[in-house]
């Protein structure tokens, strides 16, 4: 289905419109429970957000990197994957990480600067999150490409943005997923700015979708902010990536609401009527009003996921405080599988430190 | 005189450079209208135009490799890196190119550019943000690096960065940033490149550091005092090239010297600098040198930080080993 809507030609692929009118003919198989659910996850990552954000104002956690207005772009990718695939997160996707497993606790957790937020339940497939821009997708190529060795049926998708696509790396990615036609999704959460860079300073490229094709594989620009569209696009890819038809790019135009992260103001960068022109395009507002239409939607409803949401959140909160403090010397453990002699003497005399001060 | 923090002092170098010279540029990311995440370059794009406070796509590789182009036909540029951690895919173009134009050339062409980061811990920041790998920028030939630790000698070195005939790494300790403010003199002054200076006087031991450690050094010197011990604190401010004359007519004068560095311990500066002392002073040493450094571990995210960084308590502990010796 993706390869109808060519980036070069202008097209993008949405489902369903601001105004939560939907085009049948391309909507996927989701049942209404379905489309429910998926709405209730969106609701409660949106309020995720905003909970570290709060979090992060009262001194209780680090910077953060908010995802508000790019739940759809999240929720519908990670959805579409089979349980065995694996992401390869960027920094800011607490959505896709939450879509596939992480508890929430572990997520602010590792906001809250503790490493032991990274590491992962045994059965979920999610990178540690990659802080230098446009570095891992050559990770995902890797392992997707040690999928297809092994036979796994599986692929990798890996999140990036819109100045991911500026760095070398990402390029090198590209080429090796094209050259060896690996299971790979290239999702790239195009929300139009990199700090302060807007992206047309990225590239002088017209879409990002079209780089894929200088690779020999196909690229698809979606409305980001349509859970339907990247939904289905997802699943598009995932199915030709599975059944040895090799990678694609997704890229999916969405509108980050706020800052880059907790440590900068949008306002010096960006205008209140460029916001104001998103506003309306909101993910969440699209889907109310899509459910609104098919009577699946009611305000005591929308207060009771609330509520749920809240609950649970504060849980999340509770747990991840509630957590001990790590051990002084827990960073000499990770630098081997064995501590060398050297380290251990480091160790040894940190501690002996620790206890000459009484710790 | 106007009291200025080292965000305000480089920010002031910046301008008065440009404004003296247009072939000064200067390239980033963020670093126009945004001017720069911590804010060095604020107001500079409003003040010389888009053409000269260039944001640039999101790529380190890119923003240092065309500075080469730009720097060896007719500019000046002054390209930052957001953060010292986000460095290394750069790496490949100081190490290869940067670097060696002058001597590939022989002479023909060179390479005066400045590249600017914010390095070091102590903010409470995520993953790569928190690095000091001025070690590994020390061990390549054909480039200087600056670590300023004060606001008026950030100022200062930043003019003399710029114009240096060859590259130079001006590595800002981030920690420092905005916790001191002192006068910072309007209108041109430089400080030299490649010269240490000696910020506390003493006979008893030398303690020498640089960038964010300067001050925990000399809060150390401060606590032996009561001991009765009397430290001399030297600010390198530059790593390299070293100023080997300052280090050795203290070491000569003391007998006794703690290295202090946030970075990594192997191979970490403190190691150079041993080597010199024994290369040039070993005979004036009365007891074997200490490094109070950073551990041979990743830098840890920011519950554990604290630890990591060499504390004023954790220096105390050095100088006393030092004289106990």
């Amino acid at each position: 289905m993706i390869e109808k809507f060519d980036p070069l030609k202008g097209k993008m692929l949405r489902i369903l419109g601001p105004d939560g009118r939907c085009d049948e003919k391309l909507k996927p198989d989701l049942s209404d429970d379905t489309v429910q659910t998926l709405y209730r996850h969106m609701v409660f990552i949106r309020q995720a957000d905003q909970r570290a954000l709060s979090l992060q104002r009262q001194g209780r956690m680090g910077t953060y990197a908010p995802v508000q207005g790019q739940e759809a772009a999240q929720v519908g990718s990670a959805y579409a994957l089979g349980e065995n695939d694996w992401i390869f997160p960027s920094f800011r996707e607490t959505g896709a990480c939450y879509m596939r497993g992480v508890p929430l606790r572990d997520i602010y957790l590792y906001w809250m600067g503790d490493e032991r937020g990274q590491r992962v339940p045994e059965d979920v497939h999610v990178f540690p999150a990659s802080i230098p821009v446009g570095s891992h997708p050559l990770h995902a190529v890797g392992a997707a490409w040690a999928a297809k060795l092994q036979v796994q049926g599986i692929c990798t998708l890996v999140y990036f943005g819109d100045g991911g696509t500026s760095e070398g790396d990402f390029h090198e990615a590209m080429n090796f997923a094209g050259v060896f036609q690996t299971p790979t999704i290239f999702f790239c959460q195009n929300n139009q700015y990199a700090i302060s860079v807007p992206r047309k300073i990225q590239t002088a490229a017209k879409t990002l979708a079209q780089k894929a094709i200088a690779y020999g594989f196909g690229g698809v620009q979606v409305d980001g902010n349509d859970l339907f569209a990247v939904y289905a696009a997802t699943k598009d890819a995932r199915e030709k990536a599975v059944s040895g038809g090799g990678p694609t790019m997704i890229e999916a135009v969405t509108y980050r609401f706020g800052p880059h992260t907790t440590a900068d103001d949008p306002a010096k960068y960006r205008s209140d009527e460029e916001l104001e022109e998103w506003r309306p395009l909101d993910p969440l507002l699209r889907l109310q009003k899509y459910l609104q239409g098919k009577k699946l939607w009611s305000e005591d409803w929308e207060a009771q996921i609330k509520d749920e949401a809240e609950k649970s959140i504060t849980q999340a909160v509770q747990e991840a405080e509630g957590i001990p403090e790590p051990q002084p010397e827990e960073f000499f453990h990770y630098a081997f599988a064995e501590m060398t002699p050297n380290l251990k003497e480091q160790m040894n005399d940190f501690l002996a430190f620790l206890k000459e001060k009484g710790e | 005189m106007a009291k200025r923090n080292m965000v305000e002092a480089i920010n002031r170098g910046l301008m008065e450079e440009m404004e003296r010279d247009p072939s000064v540029m200067v390239l980033g990311e963020d670093v126009g209208k945004e001017g720069g995440v911590f804010r060095v370059t604020d107001g500079l794009q409003s003040k010389f135009g888009p053409q000269r406070v260039v944001d640039t796509p999101l790529a380190e590789s890119g923003i240092i490799g065309v500075a080469l182009g730009l720097a060896v036909n007719g500019f000046k540029p002054v390209a930052e890196l957001q953060f010292m951690g986000f460095l290394p895919p750069a790496l490949d173009q100081i190490i290869s190119h940067i670097s060696r134009i002058r001597n590939r050339s022989r002479g023909r062409y060179a390479c005066p550019m400045v590249v600017r980061m914010p390095y070091g811990g102590g903010i409470h920041a995520p993953e790569h943000h928190s690095e000091s790998i001025e070690a590994v920028l020390a061990h390549i030939p054909g480039i200087k690096v600056v670590i300023p630790s004060t606001p008026h000698d950030a100022k200062g070195l930043i003019v003399s960065a710029i114009r240096d005939p060859d590259p130079v790494l001006f590595c800002e300790p981030k920690r420092v940033y905005r916790a001191i403010k002192e006068e910072v003199p309007d209108g041109e002054y430089t400080v030299p490149i490649g010269e240490a200076k000696v910020v506390r006087e003493g006979d008893d031991i030398t303690v020498i550091s640089w960038g964010s450690m300067v001050r925990e050094a000399l809060h150390a010197a401060e606590m032996v005092k009561e001991e009765g011990v009397n430290a001399e604190v030297i600010d390198l401010r530059t790593v390299s090239p070293l100023d080997d004359e300052t280090i050795v007519t203290s070491v000569r004068k003391t007998g006794r010297t703690v290295i202090v560095h946030e970075a990594v311990k192997t191979c970490g500066l403190g190691a150079e600098i041993i080597a010199r002392i024994n290369e040039k002073a070993i005979l004036s040493l009365e007891a074997p040198v200490e490094r109070v450094t950073g551990f041979d571990t990743v830098f840890p995210l920011y519950k554990l930080e604290h630890h990591y960084l060499p504390s004023p308590e954790r220096i105390l502990r050095g100088i006393r080993k030092v004289m106990a010796f």
